[in-house]
C-alpha cells in the first residue's frame, strides 16, 4: 500500500487499528521524494532523506495526528529548522522559536517535515517563479506553474510528496495553487489563526491555512490550528468549533451568491463552463443561486497592490544584513544598500518600490488613504450579501495553469490571475477552494466558496456536500 | 529691535513598567549587553508586538495629570527610517491618534502662575544604543523596545527660565505619579527643544531651530541662552536663518549644525497593522484617575493653607514626594499650632546635613526618627539648649547613630536656667570686665553682648543667653 497517496484521516484511522505505524508513512514520503520530486521541486532542497522528521516527534500513539508528518511553508518559523523565504536575503535563517500554528502542531503529535516547500520570495507572486531555489513544477503538467505564492505546498500534497501541508494567503497564495494543483486549500477568517511566526508579507491580509487531499482533511487541521493567540494582537478571541462537525449536513435551501463581476469576459470560457457544471451540481443537490452583484470588485487589484505593498515595504525593512541573512560587506550605508541589492529578487525590489512609494509624503493621501478608504467599501460589499445569503461561489482563478515564463515579465498580467481571490483578503473573510474539474488539456480547475467572518463552517459543509457527490479530489497526477 | 524667544519642548519619558512595550522583556537598566532581548524587541522575522497593558495604563495616568483629554480612540503607527540601533528598521509610534491631547502644566516664574499648554502626549518604543570604538560601532539591544511617553508643548515657553522651570516641574510630577525614574544620565528623560525667534510684541512664528542632545536641564537651559544669542546676533545684523537641527557641544557650550531641513527625513508613517486600534474605555480611565496621588501644586497649596506656611519653604518642601511626606509626618507630630519651628528646622538644618551627606531629608534616618527629632526642636523652643547646641546635636547623632536625647544626656548640654547660678557667673564676668561694664553705663548697649557672650563661656556654653542678658541688665542697670 502506498501511505503516502493517503489522506491525514485515513492515515489515523489505520494507525488507530495499528495497521501501520508513522514511521512506514514517513518512509513511503520518502521514497515517493526520491522518484518524483526531481521533476516537481516542491521543496526548497533535498539534501538528507533520512532527516525528513526529528524522531523525537514520531513517538505520538496517543496523540490526535500520532506523527503524521506535515510540510510547512518557508515562510513560516520553525525553530532551528532554516526558513529562509525563499529569498537570498535570509539565507540560512534559523529562527529561535517556533511559530504558534507549529507548537499547536507538535502539541497534537504532528511531526515537521524538515523540508520546506517552495514559494515565491517573501510570497510575492502567483506561480512560484520567484523563489531563490529556483520554481517549482506543476505535478499535472510539469511544463506548468504550480501557481503561487504556496506553489510547493499545493505541488507535493498533488503530487504525493507530503500527507498535508501549511501554506499563508495574502491575496490568494493557499486558493490559485490549490486550485492549479486539484488540492483542497483554506484562507481561514483574517484573526481565525495566529500569525505569530509567520514572516510577514502584508500584516493585515495575511492568514495561515491548511492545504489538504480533501474537505476533511482541511477541516481537521483548521482544528488544530485555529483559536487566539496572546502573542498576536489581530488574533480575534472567539471559541473555536469542530470544524468535522459541519461534514455531511444537507445544503438543501443554503442560499448561495453568484457575483456577476466573477463572470465577465476575463474569465476563460473553459473554466466558466466547467465553474457552471458545478455550479449545477449543487443546485442539484437543492442549494438556491441568485446573481448578485458586488460593485466595488473591479478595484480590488489595485487597492491590494496598494495596501500589500505598502505594508510589505516596511515588513521587510528588518532585512538588512545586521543581525541575521545574508550581508554584503561595506560600511554601514554601503552594507545596507548592497545587501538589500543583492540579496532580494526583482519582485521582491518592486514591490518595496511600489510601496515605498505610496506611502511617500505627498502620495499619501490619493493613493494608501484612498486604498483604505475603497477597502471599506469592498468590506460593505460583502456584508451586504451576507445578509442574505449564506455563501458566494466562483471560479477561484479566470484560467487554468500557465506555462513557466508565461508571465514572468509581465507583472500586470500576473497580478491578475489574483482578481478572484483578492476580495476576501481585504474584506478579512474566508475562502475555500475545492477542485472542481479538469480542462481539455487535463489541467485542474478550482471552486472558490466564501463566507462571511468565522463562518468556516459553512464553506466545509459545502464544499463537502459537493465531494462527496464527485470525484475530483481522488484524481492522481501521472508522474 | 527686540526679539522674544518662542520655544516648545519635546520630552521623552521613558516608564518605568516591568516589562518593555510590547514583549515580556525585563526592563532593568544596567544589565549586560543584549542580555534582556527577545525576537519581538529584536524585530525577529515573524515575530509581532503585544502592547503592555501596565504600560498603556501609566500613559493614561501621566496624561491625566497633565490635564490632557484622553483620546476616545488612538492607535500605533509605523515610523520607518533605517538605522542599526532600529531593529526593524522601523519604529512602532503614534502618529495622528495619539493616546491624549490638549493639556497643560502650570509652572511658577517670578512669582506668578503660567500655564504651558500641552499639545499631545503619545506613547513610543525606544531603539537600543550604539556604542561606538575606534574602527567599530557596538549594538546593546537591551534599551530596544523600551516604553516611553513623548510629551510635546505647544511653544508657550518664552526664556531659558521658563524651559528649566518646566522641566523641572514636569519631573516632580512624574516622580509624584511614580511612573519614571527621571534619570537624564540613564536616558529615561530626554528632551528636544524647538527655538525661534520674533520681533518683540509680533505673534508669528520665525524660522525654527532644532536643538538635541542636551544631557541635563542645566544644558537645555545653556543651549537655548546660546542659541538666542545666536539667532539674535544674525537677525540684527539683517541674516537670515536657516531651519536646522543643531546639536548640543557640552565642551565648547554651543550648538553646532546637524541636518538642514531639506534633508529631512520622510518616515512614511502608516498604521501598525500588527496592533489593533485601541478604544479607551471611560471607565477604565475613571478607574486610573482615582489612583493619582495629590499632585506637587494641589500639596503646595495645602501646606500653605493648612500649615500656614510661607510659599518659599512649602516649595523646598515639596521639591520631592517622599522629603514631603517626611516633613509632613514631623508637621503632625508638632505639638505646637505654629509649625515655623519645625518647619524652619526643615528647611534649615535637616537641608544642611542632608546636602552635606548627599542625600534627601527623608533618608537621612536620624537615629529615633521623627520623635527624637520634634524633642531636639522641642528643646530649644523650650530653651533647655541653643539653637547652636542643637544643630551640632543633630550633626554628631547622625554620624555616631546615638539618638539626640542620649548626646544632651551624656554631654551634659542641657542650657542653665536657674537665676541663682547664673547671678553667680554675672557677677564674675561683671568683675572681670570693667571695661565693658562702664562702656555698657555710658550707653553702649552693644557691650551687653560681650558680657553675654563671656557667661556663656564660663559656663561652657549651657547659660541660657535670654536668660544671662536679662540678669546682667538688671544687676547693671540697678548699680
Amino acid at each position: 500500500m502506498e501511505l503516502n497517496k493517503l489522506t491525514a484521516h485515513e492515515l489515523i484511522e489505520k494507525i488507530d487499528k495499528e495497521e501501520i505505524t508513522s514511521q512506514e508513512i514517513i518512509s513511503s514520503l520518502e521514497k515517493r521524494i526520491k522518484e518524483v520530486e526531481s521533476k516537481v521541486k516542491a521543496y526548497t532542497k533535498v539534501s538528507d532523506l533520512n532527516l525528513l522528521c526529528p524522531t523525537s516527534n514520531i513517538k505520538h500513539p496517543t496523540s490526535l495526528l500520532k506523527g503524521i508528518p506535515i510540510s510547512i511553508k518557508d515562510n513560516i518559523c520553525t525553530e532551528s529548522l532554516n526558513t529562509e523565504c525563499c529569498s537570498k536575503i535570509l539565507k540560512g535563517f534559523k529562527p529561535p522559536y517556533d511559530a504558534t500554528v507549529i507548537k499547536k502542531l507538535k502539541e497534537a503529535g504532528a511531526s515537521i517535515f524538515f523540508l520546506k516547500t517552495n514559494m515565491d520570495e517573501f510570497a510575492f507572486g502567483s506561480s512560484t517563479e520567484n523563489s531563490y531555489f529556483g520554481p517549482t513544477q506543476n505535478p499535472w503538467d510539469l511544463e506548468c506553474v504550480p501557481g503561487g505564492s504556496s506553489g510547493g505546498s499545493a505541488a507535493c500534497v498533488a503530487a504525493d510528496e507530503a500527507i498535508w501541508a501549511l501554506g499563508s494567503d495574502t491575496g490568494g497564495s493557499i486558493r490559485q495553487p490549490a486550485s492549479f494543483c486539484a488540492v483542497v486549500g483554506l484562507k481561514p477568517t483574517y484573526g481565525r489563526v495566529s500569525r505569530y511566526g509567520l514572516i510577514a508579507f502584508a500584516s493585515s491580509l495575511d492568514q495561515i491555512g491548511p492545504i489538504t487531499k480533501d474537505t476533511r482533511d482541511n477541516a481537521l487541521l483548521l482544528n488544530i490550528i485555529a483559536g487566539p493567540d496572546k502573542n498576536d494582537s489581530t488574533s480575534i478571541n472567539t471559541d473555536v468549533p469542530d470544524y468535522t462537525k459541519s461534514l455531511g449536513l444537507d445544503i438543501k435551501e443554503i442560499k448561495i451568491a453568484l457575483p456577476k463581476e466573477y463572470f465577465l469576459s476575463g474569465l476563460d470560457p473553459e473554466i466558466k463552463d466547467i465553474i457552471n457544471e458545478a455550479i449545477n451540481k449543487l443546485k442539484s443537490l437543492k442549494a438556491d443561486f441568485k446573481e448578485v452583484s458586488l460593485p466595488h470588485t473591479e478595484y480590488a487589484v489595485a487597492v491590494y497592490y496598494i495596501i500589500a505593498t505598502a505594508e510589505a515595504s516596511s515588513n521587510l525593512a528588518k532585512f538588512d544584513g545586521v543581525q541575521y541573512g545574508y550581508r554584503a560587506k561595506g560600511k554601514l550605508i554601503d552594507m545596507y544598500k548592497k545587501t538589500r541589492g543583492e540579496g532580494f529578487g526583482e519582485e521582491a525590489k518592486r514591490r518595496i518600490i511600489l510601496g515605498t512609494f505610496v506611502l511617500s509624503h505627498g502620495y499619501y493621501d490619493a493613493y494608501y488613504l484612498r486604498a483604505l478608504k475603497v477597502r471599506t467599501l469592498l468590506k460593505q460589499d460583502f456584508d451586504e450579501i451576507f445578509k442574505e445569503f449564506d455563501c458566494i461561489v466562483t471560479p477561484t482563478s479566470p484560467t487554468s495553469a500557465f506555462k513557466i515564463g508565461e508571465k514572468i515579465e509581465d507583472p500586470l498580467k500576473m497580478y491578475l490571475s489574483d482578481i478572484y481571490t483578492i476580495s476576501a483578503n481585504l474584506a478579512g473573510i474566508p475562502a475555500i477552494s475545492i477542485p472542481c474539474g479538469f480542462t481539455k488539456k487535463g489541467l485542474p480547475v478550482g471552486l472558490q466558496i466564501l463566507s462571511k467572518p468565522f463562518n468556516e463552517e459553512m464553506l466545509f459543509r459545502v464544499a463537502y456536500a459537493y465531494e462527496q457527490n464527485t470525484e475530483w479530489h481522488k484524481m492522481k497526477p501521472k508522474l | 529691535m527686540k526679539y522674544e524667544p518662542v520655544i516648545g519642548l519635546e520630552v521623552h519619558v521613558q516608564l518605568k513598567t516591568k516589562t518593555k512595550a510590547f514583549c515580556g522583556c525585563p526592563t532593568e537598566f544596567g544589565k549586560e549587553p543584549n542580555s534582556q532581548a527577545c525576537p519581538v524587541c529584536l524585530g525577529f522575522p515573524g515575530s509581532l508586538p503585544v502592547l503592555n497593558k501596565a504600560y498603556l495604563y501609566y500613559a493614561i495616568k501621566t496624561a491625566l495629570a497633565l490635564n490632557c483629554a484622553i483620546q476616545e480612540k488612538h492607535k500605533f503607527d509605523r515610523k520607518n527610517y533605517f538605522y542599526p540601533d532600529l531593529p526593524k528598521n522601523y519604529q512602532i509610534s503614534q502618529y495622528d491618534l495619539p493616546l491624549a491631547k490638549k493639556g497643560y502644566l502650570d509652572i511658577a516664574i517670578e512669582n506668578k502662575i503660567k500655564r504651558i499648554r500641552i499639545n499631545r502626549v503619545h506613547m513610543e518604543e525606544d531603539a537600543g544604543k550604539l556604542i561606538h570604538q575606534e574602527d567599530l560601532s557596538l549594538l546593546d539591544f537591551n534599551r530596544t523596545g523600551m516604553p516611553l511617553l513623548e510629551i510635546v508643548t505647544e511653544p508657550d515657553i518664552n526664556s531659558p527660565n521658563e524651559a528649566y522651570e518646566y522641566l523641572t516641574s514636569l519631573k516632580n510630577l512624574l516622580e509624584y505619579l511614580d511612573v519614571s525614574d527621571c534619570d537624564m544620565e540613564k536616558g529615561s528623560l530626554r528632551c528636544d527643544v524647538n527655538i525661534s525667534l520674533r520681533p518683540e510684541g509680533t505673534s508669528t512664528l520665525g524660522i525654527k531651530t532644532e536643538l538635541k542632545n542636551m544631557n541635563s536641564f542645566k544644558g537645555v537651559k545653556d543651549s537655548l541662552t546660546f542659541e538666542i544669542k545666536r539667532q539674535q546676533e544674525i537677525l540684527t545684523e539683517g541674516g537670515k536663518l536657516t531651519q536646522e537641527t543643531r546639536l548640543w557641544d557640552d565642551q565648547s557650550c554651543s550648538t553646532l549644525p546637524m541636518r538642514l531641513k531639506e534633508e529631512a527625513k520622510d518616515y512614511r508613517y502608516f498604521p501598525e497593522p500588527d496592533l489593533p486600534l485601541f478604544i479607551n474605555d471611560a471607565k477604565i480611565i475613571e478607574e486610573i484617575k482615582k489612583t493619582i496621588p495629590e499632585l506637587p501644586h494641589q500639596k503646595l497649596e495645602r501646606f500653605i493653607k493648612a500649615y500656614g506656611l510661607s510659599e518659599s519653604s512649602s516649595k523646598i518642601l515639596i521639591a520631592n514626594k517622599k522629603d514631603a511626606a517626611f516633613a509632613e509626618e514631623c508637621i503632625n507630630e508638632w505639638p505646637d499650632k505654629d509649625k515655623r519651628p519645625v518647619v524652619n528646622w526643615l528647611i534649615g538644618p535637616l537641608i544642611f546635613e542632608s546636602n552635606n551627606r548627599k542625600c534627601n531629608i527623608s533618608d537621612l534616618n536620624i537615629p529615633g526618627g521623627t520623635f527624637e527629632l520634634i524633642n531636639l526642636i522641642k528643646s530649644t523652643e523650650d530653651e533647655k539648649i541653643s539653637n547652636l547646641t542643637a544643630k551640632s546635636v543633630l550633626s554628631e547623632s547622625l554620624d555616631t547613630a546615638k539618638t539626640p536625647s542620649q548626646i544632651i544626656k551624656e554631654k551634659n548640654l542641657e542650657q542653665v536656667s536657674d537665676v541663682e547660678n547664673l547671678n553667680k557667673i554675672a557677677q564674675e564676668v561683671i568683675k572681670e570686665n570693667a571695661r565693658s561694664v562702664s562702656d555698657y553705663k555710658q550707653g553702649k548697649d552693644n557691650a551687653i553682648m560681650f558680657l553675654v557672650g563671656s557667661m556663656m563661656k564660663k559656663s561652657k556654653g549651657k547659660a541660657n543667653p535670654k536668660t544671662a542678658q536679662e540678669i546682667l541688665r538688671e544687676i547693671l542697670n540697678t548699680d
